[in-house]
């Protein structure tokens, strides 16, 4: 997402750079670009012309003028007016009655189900709620199906009650609710183009009646200029508390992010960012610019990498790299470890100046990951902690215990040398970052 | 003759371009907002400007923009039109719509001979491919398609090569159902690929006419699922001599400047030979087909005017433009 925007962000930066002094004249040059790039993101267009407006206003201004470097000052004005855009504060998630009742609803296919379950995973898991998923998507065939099929594995319980009166089916799930202790109620709700009277009217008796604590509007991050009759379309007739962004793993610029907060003053509360069911964020503004102009988005890497390496462990693999005994045990532990982050592409973008080094680009075949494990799981315990003794007659036996060849059981023990030292370099604090 | 006289000689019923009052009813009707806001901005700017100047051209652009057509579609079309109105002397703004009408249609033409229809095969079972992003409409426009195929007499055979979403395989199933047709089936999670084997075996066997495959929803960046769509698509073709006869891309109309990316990325990997633009229904215009037409040469099929199973409508490039501008005529 945001790459192409950031990249010419990045070279109209680099054009003031070059002029040294910013005039009436080189600034509007500049500008033609940042609109340009703003309008192929899909930021809508009055907010284009704003933007523009204000951020030439501001660097024709005095401060700027007198400054020395005027390229550093550009990309403040640029980072300033992109924040106040997107809203500069993180606005949270109601998490704080008992019980909780949430309600998504959009547009067909913007991703509502799909979100669903990843909102109750992360209730559970950053929360301790105890979710309640509860299908009141009575017009798409096999909705309800997939829903269940989601809680199914994520052993969150589902309540349903097949094609009946929505708000018969909430009454009903809240009682269950009660009953079993559950405390945060996540209402999934049919499509719907936001100009359907009577199924808006639908969405409206369920607010009526049970006023939810959130009413959320999932949008489609690919979404185009048409995406400000849809949130006004929804919100004129429902009380937004915010919209979730789906799909932002795609190469979409996400424009509507841009132009959400500012045309409606609807936050974003969250971003989608992977098919996978951990794959939701929490919006932050700040994190957001950050990654539109091109500064990676180290915090989100850390948090994510903090979910699922637990403290101790890291400590213990530090002190084995420390000692330089790390082993091919360490390494495949570690293997492990990437692949429950994620994709790696999508860890690799978080990384400041990974354009640069042209980490923006490379794609990691799960397969690769599966077939390293196959190797390191086809040694010998010794083998593993001990690589040296691996040598032509092991080596073919690995090979074909895995099923890979003797080339790829080479490559591997290269590999692992090299990370070794890497990481020797690492712990004596040798290494130089490219950053 | 202009392409702007055909159209107001289709407003004044001298030539009927649909086939029946039913049709038109629902390109009206589906249209109706998409039209209204389209025409009201065009009529409100011929109103405030008596004559053509820079600020005219700036709201025109902003007009077209808001339409979803593509920015460098956009960018090249309002040069050429600055270029015709200096040229032909124009300055009153509603003679600037005739022209404005005839270069959208020039963009989508492009001088070429297009056709609509779904190119059947002589020799054994049409097979017809549904690729597209996770959400456009791909398995309801297969149920849509599959009843007009039926209502034509043709044998049909729906597969659910979707194994990866959740409830897809129900989703088809159900909807096979209910046009009363073939529906095969793999388990959920099993290879896509191995579904098409079967599937496409039992076609041949039993002489079905038609195939439509359902797929998985892939994000055009994705290189793996990508690989996979590269693999379905060697699979197919290895069964069934030429096949897919068709690979359509499905595209919803509220999609952005994406659209692009999607119409190039699907296409490299597999041969698009046209579009399917769902959710016509809304308030988004789809302007971005003019753009995928403009930028990558692929041209509409069919369009999706509503969720009823016979709102699936052959596209018509004068059927579209009359929709957006019958009201400035």
């Amino acid at each position: 997402m945001f790459e192409s925007l950031s990249d010419r962000l990045e070279s109209a930066i680099h054009k003031i750079k070059g002029y040294g002094v910013i005039t009436e004249d080189n600034i509007s040059e500049v500008l033609r670009d940042v609109r340009l790039a703003l309008l192929e993101a899909d930021v809508n267009y009055q907010v284009v012309k704003e933007f523009t407006n204000s951020v030439k206003e501001k660097a024709l201004g005095e401060e700027v003028r007198k400054s020395l470097k005027p390229s550093e000052m550009f990309l403040k004005i640029l980072k300033d007016e992109l924040l106040s855009l997107l809203g500069s504060d993180k606005v949270s998630i109601e998490v704080n009655k008992h019980p909780n009742i949430l309600m998504l609803v959009g547009l067909q296919g913007s991703g509502k189900t799909t979100t669903i379950a990843k909102l109750g995973n992360l209730l559970r898991k950053k929360y301790n709620k105890r979710p309640l998923f509860v299908a009141c998507d009575i017009y798409r065939p096999a909705a309800i199906e997939q829903l269940k099929t989601l809680g199914k594995s994520l052993n969150i319980p589902v309540y349903e009650e097949g094609k009946k009166d929505p708000n018969e089916i909430v009454r009903n799930a809240l009682n269950y609710a009660k009953e079993n202790n559950l405390d945060y109620i996540l209402i999934d709700t049919a499509g719907r183009l936001h100009i359907d009277d009577n199924l808006m009217e639908e969405l409206e008796k369920l607010n009526n009646e049970f006023k939810p604590d959130e009413i959320l509007l999932v949008l489609d991050s690919m979404i185009g200029q048409d995406a400000i009759n849809v949130i006004n379309g929804f919100n004129n007739k429902l009380p937004l508390t915010g919209t979730i962004l789906t799909k932002m793993d795609g190469d979409t610029k996400g424009g509507v992010a841009l132009t959400a907060r500012h045309l409606t003053n609807v936050p974003i509360k969250f971003i989608g960012t992977s098919e996978k069911l951990d794959g939701l964020e929490e919006f932050d503004p700040e994190r957001m610019v950050s990654r539109i102009l091109g500064m990676g988005d180290i915090l989100t890497l850390v948090e994510k990498v903090e979910n699922v390496i637990s403290e101790d462990e890291a400590e213990a693999t530090y002190k084995k790299m420390k000692k330089g005994n790390y082993d091919l045990e360490d390494f495949l532990k570690q293997f492990k470890q990437i692949k429950k982050l994620g994709s790696i592409e999508s860890l690799l973008k978080m990384i400041p100046g990974a354009k640069k080094m042209g980490l923006n680009n490379v794609n990691i075949d799960p397969k690769d990951i599966a077939r390293v494990e196959a190797i390191i799981l086809s040694m010998t315990k010794e083998e593993r902690k001990n690589p040296a003794i691996i040598k032509a007659s092991r080596k073919e036996r690995i090979a074909k215990g895995s099923g890979r060849t003797v080339t790829d059981v080479n490559r591997l023990l290269k590999q692992f040398e090299e990370s070794k030292k890497m990481m020797k370099m690492f712990s004596n604090g040798n290494l130089n970052l490219p950053f | 003759m202009g392409f702007f006289d055909k159209l107001k000689k289709i407003v004044n019923r001298d030539k009927e371009v649909f086939n029946d009052n039913k049709e038109k009813e629902l390109y009206d009707k589906g249209f109706e907002k998409t039209r209204k806001e389209l025409s009201d901005k065009l009529n409100n700017l011929n109103r405030k400007y008596s004559k053509i100047n820079s600020e005219y051209f700036e709201e025109l652009e902003e007009i077209l923009i808001m339409a979803d057509i593509g920015v460098s579609t956009v960018m090249n079309f309002m040069e050429r039109l600055v270029d015709r109105a200096k040229k032909e002397k124009i300055s009153n703004p509603s003679d600037l719509n005739e022209l404005i009408v005839d270069e959208l249609f020039i963009i989508y033409v492009n001088e070429e001979v297009l056709s609509d229809k779904i190119k059947y095969n002589d020799n054994g079972p049409t097979v017809l491919l549904f690729v597209g992003v996770n959400g456009v409409g791909k398995t309801t426009t297969i149920a849509k398609l599959a009843k007009r195929e039926k209502d034509l007499g043709k044998k049909v055979m729906l597969v659910a090569g979707d194994t990866f979403r959740a409830g897809a395989i129900e989703q088809l199933s159900i909807w096979a159902d209910k046009v009363g047709v073939k529906v095969v089936t793999g388990a959920e999670g099993s290879d896509p690929s191995s579904v098409m084997y079967t599937a496409l075996e039992e076609a041949k066997k039993d002489n079905y006419d038609v195939v439509l495959i359902d797929t998985a929803g892939r994000l055009q960046n994705k290189v793996n699922l990508m690989n996979e769509l590269d693999k379905v698509n060697r699979v197919i073709g290895k069964l069934i001599d030429g096949a897919p006869q068709e690979t359509l891309l499905v595209i919803d109309a509220t999609t952005g400047q994406n659209g692009i990316s999607q119409a190039k990325q699907f296409k490299e990997i597999t041969n698009i030979t046209g579009i399917v633009l769902t959710k016509l229904d809304g308030t988004a215009k789809g302007g971005i087909v003019l753009a995928i037409k403009d930028e990558v040469n692929i041209p509409v099929k069919y369009i999706g005017l509503g969720e009823g199973l016979d709102d699936l409508k052959s596209f018509d490039i004068e059927k579209y433009i009359y929709g957006l501008f019958s009201e400035m005529l």
